[in-house]
């Protein structure tokens, strides 16, 4: 009896002791953190992709409390999260454009040609490592899905054809697939862009025909054919000058022989192409 | 040959079937300059060649086309005497196409030497050594194609106490090493004689596999009285070519990671880089045509040819009798670290040490079963890493975590994925979270600075 008492009076005052010494420790060692910090990492999306530049979620909650990033600058949230996080904080929330990842190359199993069989390891990073990849035209899309498997959004499918094909509503523009893609073929564009000229094959003149159908031959046509200034031949491709994008029209699409620049129906579709003549 | 109780090598390592019959015992064939040669600016590492010439311009065998752009850079030298016909971008054995100077050879032409003549290297200072090897556009001919002057430019406050020659040669099927030693004996001593002087060197040090045994045979008798040289026999091993495996196979030295030969004072020198050397003392050639093994089951006439750079991978097949009907694969290089080429419009370049032809493919697409840890692979690494457990962190891309098992120091050879009883493409994988790990340090280098 005496010792269940002795152990029940032990127990507590050494309860008693540690919560002093626990609470003295609280009020003395506290680091202070802004509040703000916690409520701002609530609103973001979470999803640590870092595509603002930062290595995650919190660490963007920090510095946009101490006021060194905008709120938009998230662009997984989207404006209605900066809407959000710069109302409670009382800042701007500036104003970054929506981006998607677009993928600028067309040559698909139907039209363009495979000169090798790859049966390595199907990563499209492991296949270019062995002279490229084996697709005719070295500068195309090898089809393995790299993109496909880095995307945290599912954004991208694989269609029929072997080429990946993004949804402009999933994608949060986070950058992750263009980083990967050992082609450099996804490139981070305004949603409000319609003109893309979907081919990086750098190589000039009709020859290239015989290894993709849809490939740019930079022939200059749409140059021609465009608000002038628009359109750049650089690495005989055209290239959009982003400054003058408000310019752009369909005209510069009309008279490309291969269809490898193109004009979206609308911002959120998938590209209405012309068809090639024959398919392979 | 004076046979030793146990040839010395490295720990680890693995022993694939050589191959070397088809081609070892013939004798180097000079072949016929093709009708035209394509010379991309980029056969290096560093940075590619400043063309000089013009379309249209005559140009002569051995003369400059294309200045070294910088300092790990070489020039390029027409490899024959003919017209330029284009300066465009062409087929590449890396990939991507590549801008390439293309010569129309002149079918009339002798094909003598621009700059015929032996130079004097007696009274040589060591930088003009070294400015004579870049000018003579030398790489490093083992595969790596290295530029040598940068090689062999020794630190200050390092000192050279061995020179190594590397003669091992320890991919399958090729015997471009193992024909030079036994040709161009006299070519391989001029350049040591040089190269040590120059290097500081005390000593010079061939590390031959024993399958070789004429060629350790053929130069020990060469060696002179007055050349401090020797030749170590070593036990025939795959990846013994390696530079950092040789120098723990020959001297029992580890290079510390991501250190350099020199760090353990030495440098290493593949043997058909020393020939060329000795050739352009010699007689003022400077690198425009090379030694290349021609084999495989796939090839109609297996050779060993001495093949001007540029020439197309068509040109040289259809000189040794064209493919056989069932052929599968062509690689540049060996069965365990070539590259294979679905394209034969590309050139052989500076690097270039065999083409195979391989019948049956060597990464047959056979299913992936999980690792069992039987430790096949742990036994296999030469540099003593955890292929296993790379592996699972390769696969679910937890790259970052992979440095701390020091991927970084994986020489991918190969030899993991070549014993892995379950076909998990071990060194494909490495390959890929080196690159991408290598991408992310530099992006990081740019964010800070």
């Amino acid at each position: 009896m005496i010792e269940g008492i002795t152990a029940i009076g032990f127990l507590v005052v050494l309860a008693s002791l540690l919560g002093v010494i626990l609470a003295v420790a609280n009020a003395r060692l506290k680091i202070f953190e802004d509040p703000r910090i916690d409520k701002v990492q609530e609103m973001l999306p979470g999803t640590n992709c870092g595509a603002c530049g930062m290595p995650g979620c919190r660490v963007f909650a920090e510095q946009a409390v101490a006021g060194a990033i905008q709120p938009s600058q998230c662009r997984v949230g989207g404006p209605e999260t900066a809407a959000i996080v710069a109302g409670y904080l009382g800042v701007d929330a500036g104003d970054v454009e929506k981006e998607v990842a677009r993928l600028m190359c067309a040559g698909g199993t139907n039209v363009a040609i495979q000169m090798a069989e790859y049966v390595g390891y199907p990563t499209c990073q492991s296949a270019t490592a062995v002279a490229g990849g084996g697709k005719g035209c070295r500068y195309g899309c090898l089809g393995f899905g790299d993109c496909k498997a880095v995307c945290d959004f599912d954004a991208i499918v694989m269609s029929p054809t072997g080429l990946p094909v993004i949804d402009p509503d999933k994608c949060t523009a986070c950058g992750a697939c263009v980083e990967i893609c050992p082609k450099k073929l996804i490139e981070l564009r305004p949603l409000k862009q319609r003109l893309l000229v979907q081919c990086k094959s750098e190589l000039a003149g009709d020859g290239i025909l015989a290894l993709c159908k849809v490939a740019c031959t930079a022939c200059g046509k749409c140059v021609a054919d465009a608000p002038p200034g628009l359109l750049k031949m650089k690495k005989n491709l055209p290239v959009i000058t982003d400054e003058l994008i408000h310019l752009q029209a369909r005209d510069a699409t009309l008279r490309c022989p291969t269809g490898a620049i193109t004009w979206l129906n609308d911002q959120t579709s998938a590209v209405a192409k012309k068809e090639p003549d024959h398919v392979v | 040959m004076t046979a030793t109780a146990a040839a010395q090598t490295f720990r680890h390592g693995i022993h694939p079937g050589e191959n070397k019959e088809l081609t070892a015992g013939r004798l180097i064939e000079r072949m016929p300059f093709p009708e035209e040669v394509v010379l991309p600016l980029s056969q290096h590492l560093g940075a590619p060649s400043r063309p000089i010439v013009e379309v249209g311009e005559k140009v002569y065998r051995g003369q400059i086309i294309a200045l070294a752009d910088g300092y790990v850079s070489v020039p390029l030298h027409a490899s024959a005497t003919g017209r330029v016909t284009a300066i465009a971008k062409r087929p590449h054995p890396g990939g991507k196409p590549q801008e390439a100077i293309v010569i129309a050879c002149d079918p009339t032409s002798p094909q003598t030497l621009y700059n015929e003549g032996a130079l004097s290297w007696e009274h040589l200072n060591k930088n003009e050594v070294l400015t004579a090897i870049q000018n003579g556009g030398f790489v490093g001919l083992g595969g790596a194609a290295f530029p040598t002057h940068v090689k062999f430019s020794i630190p200050r406050g390092k000192r050279v106490q061995f020179f190594l020659v590397n003669g091992c040669e320890c991919e399958p099927y090729l015997t471009t090493d193992h024909r030079i030693m036994l040709e161009f004996g006299d070519s391989i001593l001029l350049g040591i004689r040089i190269l040590q002087k120059m290097l500081g060197a005390e000593k010079t040090i061939f590390g031959v596999e024993d399958n070789k045994w004429d060629a350790i045979r053929s130069l020990r008798e060469k060696i002179p009285s007055d050349l401090p040289c020797d030749i170590i026999s070593l036990e025939s091993k795959y990846p013994q070519g390696a530079e950092k495996m040789l120098i723990t196979a020959m001297l029992q030295r580890e290079v510390p990671s991501g250190r350099l030969p020199i760090d353990v004072q030495v440098v290493v020198s593949n043997v058909g880089t020393v020939a060329g050397i000795g050739d352009m003392f010699a007689y003022g050639q400077p690198l425009i045509e090379r030694i290349v093994t021609v084999t495989g089951p796939g090839i109609r006439k297996p050779a060993t040819l001495m093949i001007p750079l540029g020439t197309r991978l068509r040109d040289v097949i259809d000189h040794c009798g064209g493919l056989t009907d069932d052929i599968r694969q062509v690689l540049l290089g060996g069965p365990m670290m070539g590259t294979p080429q679905f394209d034969l419009e590309v050139p052989v370049m500076k690097g270039t040490s065999g083409i195979l032809c391989l019948t049956q493919s060597q990464a047959p697409s056979r299913r992936e079963y999980p690792c069992i840890r039987c430790s096949a692979c742990l036994d296999a690494c030469p540099v003593f890493l955890n292929p296993s457990a790379l592996g699972s962190l390769a696969r679910s891309a937890k790259y970052e975590q992979m440095l701390a098992y020091h991927i970084m120091d994986c020489i991918e050879c190969g030899s993991c994925s070549y014993v892995c009883p379950s076909n998990i493409p071990l060194v494909q994988r490495f390959r890929v979270s080196k690159g991408l790990l290598r991408m992310k340090q530099a992006k990081e280098k740019a964010r800070t600075n």
